[in-house]
């Protein structure tokens, strides 16, 4: 192969190839190491990292549903500091482009959390978690209401010339004045969708399944809604999308693109198949080849009419 | 780090009610496999169920693994339908398994389909000059298929079934309680239902008597990258472990199994 362009620049994000790995699907990238070569993924998007450590939700924190799981994490992390000093270096040892994904409870705290990772090398850019429905002091508010999604984003582009990328709650009723918000606030990028606020209950005991009541959707399951929005978004908003929700094999990964994705991520598919992201990198790769395409670029938004 | 992605079936067949026994052969999984650790497989291979299933190593033999299994649900149901050389879609093995003691006199105590990583263990345990007496909580006798393998390796089983249709009747706690004295023990390994290991464990602190045990959690990943099979080993805890990267295994004296 060779013969096709891979590579995709997302809003200053330079990846070798437009398949990442999504925010608290794969670790610090280590855990996966011996199931897939991470020197070959296009961005290794990390753990949602906050300013202080925390010690996540009580269990049960996830679930399996039709065709998706639910999870209620609670942003279980060893807080910026932590990730900085200990996971960073091994990771950046092996050469992958790294995405921080931060979460924080004010404004303030995400633009403090930029500074610091502003002021240290080998991440390359930050994906802002204004989405995590999980944390009640955390992400909802921020992602649901436009003119706060603007404003974290304002604070988080003064601290950095890195790359921002807001990723998007699709637990809302007008994802186009949410994407518009973040653009008007400065986004280099979208990356959309996180996951749809669910629940299960165990009828046994008459509880709530989940320790925290309600978990985010991911999986398959939510592939039609990630879909739509991704192709709302790239009608109305001239910034480039990460796209991801449910992407379990090449054809998945080619619809993404095809309603609007520069690049696409992989989430609950690790779980399924830690190889996945090289898998769809062929996949992609080859089926460029076929349609005599030079790069993926030429496909973004070919279905969108 | 050691990592397996497949296997082929060699024989999946059914040993009593709801209970199945799969052999597979996969060359690394099998070298690197380590008593208590555990396989996860995707069964079926579609989109629902989704997620992989963990299952503990029950016995790993010349390059062939065994598994010990209940058909409990719709992924070990469709699991129970593989047919010899059906590719089967296995990583591992996973977490960490028991420490292996040399030497000692030593009491293995199962409950159900927790006696599966049992059997692996007491072989390895045999290899290292224990004696080994294994302790297997049944329903009934149906249930109990693991009994000769355990006596063919060579260790003492004893058998407790709810029903009494074989050995003691009643809790296999119980027949611990009644039959073995502490003195005889240096070490004990459990494996089963948590009222059962908390039991255990109860028996061990009385006794000053160090020990392992096997938890379980619901699990995605099986690699310690999702943090969802969080578990607060003592209510106290100021963290929690992921079940799947640092256990399943633990030590009895830092779990409190009832809070
Ligand atoms: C480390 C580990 C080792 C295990 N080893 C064995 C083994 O050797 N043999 C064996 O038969 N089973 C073992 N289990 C349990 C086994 O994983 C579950 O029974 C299986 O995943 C159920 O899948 P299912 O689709 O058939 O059932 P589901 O339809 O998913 O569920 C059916 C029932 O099983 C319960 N269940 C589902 N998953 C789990 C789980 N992870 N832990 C506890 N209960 C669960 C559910 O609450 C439900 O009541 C192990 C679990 C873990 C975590
Ligand atoms: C277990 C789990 C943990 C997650 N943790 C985070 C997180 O820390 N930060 C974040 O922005 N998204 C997080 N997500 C959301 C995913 O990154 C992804 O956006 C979502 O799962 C949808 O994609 P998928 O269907 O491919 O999984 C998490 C998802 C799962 C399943
Ligand atoms: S199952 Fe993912 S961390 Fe244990």
């Amino acid at each position: 192969m060779g013969l096709v362009d891979m590579s995709v620049n997302l809003g200053g994000l330079q990846m070798q190839n437009p398949v990442a790995v999504a925010s608290g699907t794969f670790g610090y990238g280590r855990e996966y190491q011996s199931y897939i070569d991470i020197r070959k993924i296009g961005a290794v998007i990390v753990k949602g990292t906050t300013l202080e450590p925390r010690c996540g939700n009580s269990p049960p924190r996830i679930y399996e549903t039709p065709a998706g799981m639910l999870n209620a994490i609670g942003l279980e992390n060893p807080g910026i500091e932590v990730f900085l000093q200990e996971y960073l270096p091994a990771l950046m040892e092996e050469g992958v482009t790294i995405v921080a994904n931060i979460a924080g409870n004010s404004v303030d705290e995400y633009a403090l959390i930029t500074r610091i990772i502003d002021n240290h090398s080998g991440i390359a850019a930050i994906e802002l978690n204004i989405s995590c429905p999980n944390v009640k002091q955390g992400g909802m508010q921020f992602g649901t209401d436009p003119r706060l999604v603007r404003q974290v984003v304002e604070a988080v582009k003064q601290e950095t010339r890195l790359p921002v990328i807001p990723k998007l709650s699709p637990n809302v009723t007008d994802i186009v004045s949410i994407a518009k918000a973040a653009r008007d606030g400065g986004a280099d990028a979208l990356s959309m969708i996180n996951t749809l606020m669910g629940m299960a209950v165990d009828i046994d005991r008459k509880t709530p399944v989940l320790g925290n009541v309600f978990g985010g959707l991911s999986g398959p399951a939510i592939k039609p809604v990630a879909l739509r929005m991704i192709y709302q978004v790239y009608k109305e908003v001239n910034l480039p999308i990460l796209g991801g929700g449910g992407i379990s094999n090449t054809r998945d990964a080619l619809e993404f693109i095809m309603v609007g994705a520069s690049a696409i991520s992989i989430g609950t598919g690790n779980f399924v198949n830690p190889s996945l992201a090289q898998e769809i990198t062929q996949g992609l790769e080859k089926y460029l080849l076929e349609q005599g395409l030079a790069q993926i670029h030429d496909l973004v938004g070919a279905a969108v009419q | 780090m050691p990592a397996c992605s497949s296997g082929i079936v060699r024989s999946n067949k059914k040993v009593g009610p709801d209970l199945w026994e799969m052999e597979f052969t996969a060359l690394a999984l099998a070298r690197e496999a380590q008593p208590g650790q555990f396989v996860h497989i995707r069964v079926g291979g579609n989109q629902d169920p989704l997620l992989r299933r963990p299952l503990s190593i029950y016995d790993v033999d010349a390059g062939l693994i065994t598994l010990l299994y209940k058909v409990v649900g719709r992924g070990t149901e469709i699991l129970s339908l593989y047919s010899s050389d059906q590719p089967l879609d296995v990583m591992g093995p996973l977490g960490k398994g028991f420490s292996l003691v040399q030497d000692r006199r030593v009491l293995l105590v199962g409950g159900g389909v927790g006696i599966a990583p049992l059997l692996f263990l007491g072989r390895e345990l045999k290899v290292r000059n224990n004696k080994v007496i294994v302790l297997h909580g049944a329903g009934s006798k149906e249930e109990t298929c693991s009994g000769p393998k355990f006596t063919g390796l060579g260790m003492e089983y004893r058998i407790a079934t709810m029903d009494g249709s074989l050995g003691f009747k009643g809790l296999v706690t119980d027949l611990m309680e009644r039959e073995i004295d502490p003195k005889s023990i240096d070490y004990i390994y459990t494996c089963g239902p948590e009222p059962m290991m908390e039991a255990v464990a109860a028996f061990a602190a009385r006794n000053n008597m160090p020990g392992e045990l096997s938890l379980e959690e619901y699990m995605a990943c099986g690699v310690g990258a999702c943090l969802g099979c969080a578990r607060k080993l003592k209510a106290s805890d100021p963290s929690y472990v992921k079940i799947c990267h640092d256990g399943p295994v633990f030590p009895l004296d830092s779990v409190n199994i009832a809070p």
